[in-house]
This record gives structure tokens, sequence and C-alpha cells, in this order.
């Protein structure tokens, strides 16, 4: 449990714009995610990274996680990102174009090193690569596998479709390999997956319906691009009211069986076993960071007593 | 630092301001803006110190203020003395 962190919602906030910045503190999204690369025009590289630095000295009082994208390392600008944004504490960076384990790596290496003139706690910056072509994909295992410092791996459909040479459709059905393999990675690597952004600000119905799917293959975030996308994603991500009761249930029944000696009983003509005690964990975990449980439920309560 | 050339840096959106640069003898700031009458001097005493920080001593500095707070004066007025004064 330690370190359970609710990333459902991941906001882009352009790094050049003033007035976006400073509603940094009011929006009421998990993280943010201060954007250097796509939403700043190239003449104003330098700009940006001084004001998103400046800005991020001024707000002290923080309170929510503060991610920063910086330009591809293979580009003039994403050393110099680095060095200007990373004594103003950002929680960690997006590196776009995560395309091999060895791009991360490298972040990793410059993160040590800024990390070592700055004197502050080694691994304190953390990463979000962004899974973004058929390469990145392709390599997800890898990425998840290439530095402690990942937390999730985000899967980014604009570039990805881009570099399939396809267009990307409302239903998504050509990104269902994609995101499952990101899912795979992250799955297996234990740390959570986040999906991409959904662009079109006006509809929010089919925003809803994406971020469905998503959380039913198993994302636990979405990025976005507009804080009114905010409460629309927040609602998908929320355990509604009867899987938290069942949940609690659950845990009930299998304190229950071991009471008497066993790891299965029924429940409402059900079988519950060790696989759906964990599933009702995780529900009632993020229903305890959503408020919904008053209570955390312990490794105990999941696993029984040795 | 000395100011070689002429540079600007900012935006003309709101909560953000422009900062023009240009080489001179003397220093003189010249500041327009949107709240003049209630922040002229703090926006004022703000860019001296950015200035006196630089070690900026001479050059014509003009300011046009839509709104900014102290971070972004700070930020964009930086921006603009590194773009005056790179070779």
């Amino acid at each position: 449990m330690a370190g359970f962190k609710l990333r459902r919602s991941l906001l882009y906030v352009p790094g050049n714009m003033p007035s976006m910045l400073q509603n940094i503190p009011i929006f009421n999204c998990d993280s943010v995610i201060i954007d250097l690369e796509d939403a700043v025009p190239l003449s104003e590289k330098d700009a940006a990274r001084h004001l998103v630095k400046r800005f991020l000295m001024n707000y002290t009082d923080r309170n929510k996680e503060l991610l920063v994208r910086i330009n591809p390392l293979d580009t003039k600008w994403g050393y110099e990102d680095l060095k200007v944004v990373l004594p103003a504490m950002p929680d960690g960076i997006r590196l776009p174009k995560a395309d091999t384990p060895e791009i991360v790596e490298r972040l990793d290496t410059l993160l040590t090193e800024f990390e070592e003139e700055l004197e502050v706690e080694i691994g304190r910056f953390g990463i979000l690569p962004s899974l973004e072509s058929a390469l990145g994909v392709i390599n997800a295992v890898g990425i998840a596998n290439s530095s402690e410092r990942i937390f999730a791996l985000a899967f980014g459909a604009e570039d990805y479709t881009a570099s399939m040479e396809i267009e990307r459709s409302r239903g998504g059905e050509e990104l269902f390999n994609a995101r499952t393999r990101v899912l795979w990675a992250a799955k297996a690597k234990g740390i959570q997956a986040v999906d991409t952004i959904f662009a079109d600000v006006s509809d929010m119905e089919g925003l809803r319906a994406e971020t469905e799917l998503a959380k039913r293959l198993g994302y636990t975030g979405k990025c976005l691009v507009n804080p009114r996308q905010i409460e629309v994603v927040h609602d998908v991500f929320a355990p509604k009211q009867h899987e938290v009761e069942y949940a609690l249930q659950v845990i009930e029944a299998i304190q229950r069986a071991r009471q008497l000696g066993t790891g299965v009983i029924a429940l409402g003509g059900k079988m519950v076993d060790a696989p759906v005690v964990k599933r009702a964990a995780r529900v009632l975990r993020t229903a305890y960071a959503h408020g919904m449980v008053d209570t955390l439920i312990d490794e105990e309560a999941i696993h029984g007593a040795q | 630092m000395k100011i070689v050339k002429k540079a600007q840096a900012g935006t003309m959106q709101s909560s953000d301001l422009m900062v023009f640069l240009e080489p001179a003898e003397t220093l003189n700031v010249t500041i327009e803006s949107t709240v003049l009458k209630q922040f002229g001097a703090l926006i004022r005493a703000k860019v001296d110190e950015v200035l006196a920080k630089h070690g900026v001593e001479a050059g014509e500095v003009r300011i046009t203020d839509r709104g900014a707070l102290d971070y972004a004066i700070e930020a964009r007025l930086e921006t603009a003395i590194m773009r005056a004064t790179e070779g």
C-alpha cells in the first residue's frame, strides 16, 4: 500500500501561458503535466522553461502532483529543459517518444546527476514514459523495466496513429492492440497505466465512452487536455457504490471462511477465493482514496494471518 | 551583463507581459500597464531587482504589462536579458 497514489486525471497545461499556469492550484485533477514540448513554439522554448521554473519556485503550497513534459532528449532543448526546471523541484518528468529502454536509461542517469548536484535524495524525480510509436509499444516491457523511477506507463495515441500512418477513430478499434500491450507491460511490472488524451473537448459523451473502455481494459488514469474533462474522468474511475458494498461483503466472507479453516467460501451463490479477494481489496483501496470508505484495508484482511 | 542587441520576450496575453530591451548608454525603464495606477511601483521594484540581480546597468527597458504576477515578470525579463546578452 505504501506509495499508492491516485492518478485518475493528468491534465496538460501549456508551459508558456501564465494565465493557465496560475490556475494549476485550483484545478481538481490528481496530476498536472506542464508542457514544454508540443504546446510551445520552437522560438519560445527558452522563455517557456524559465516561466515554468519561476512558476514552480513560487508555488510552494503544492496540492497535486506536478510533472513536466520536456522535449525529447535527442533535440537541442531536452537537456536544457531539465537543467532549468529541475531546481524548481517538479515531482517527475514526462518523457515523450520513449521508444526504447536506452532512452529512458539516459534520462535516469541525467536525473541522478542532477539529484547529486542539487543534493536531494536519489530517485526523487519520477519518470512517466510516453509510449507513442510502434517502436515504443513493441518495447513496452523493456521500457517498464528500464528504471525504478517509472511509476506508470502512458500511452499516447496521437503520435502512435501518426507512426502507424492511420487515422484515430471514435471507437478506437485501431488502438486496441497497442493499449493492451502497454497495459500488460505496466501490470507485469506492478505500475500504473495511463491512457491517452481525448482531443475533442466538446464531446463529453465520447470522452466518457473512451474512459470507460480504458477502465474496463485495466487503465487507472487518463491524460486530459482541458480542465472541463476532469469531472467525467473522475466519475468513470470512481468505484460504484454497489461495487464497494460487494467488496466489503467479500472481505467479510473470506474472514468468516478463514475462521472455518478454509480459503474459499460462497457469497450469494458465487465462489469467493484469493483472486476475488484481491480484486475486492483493490476496489476498497480506490474507494478509500475517493473517501467512500473510512478505513484502509490491511494486508492481513487480504491474505490472512500466516 | 551587458545588453548588446535588441531583444524581446513574453506575449500580449492576459496575465503576461512583453519586455523589450535595447542597448543604451544609461539605464532607462518605462512601464505601461493595465494596472499601472495600483501596481506600477511594485512592478518597477521587481524590474529593478531582476536587472540588478543580472548586473544590467545600462539599456533601454520597455515593459508592456497585462496584469502579470511577480514570477512572470521575473521569468520574462530573465529571458529577454539572456536573449539580449548572448553572443
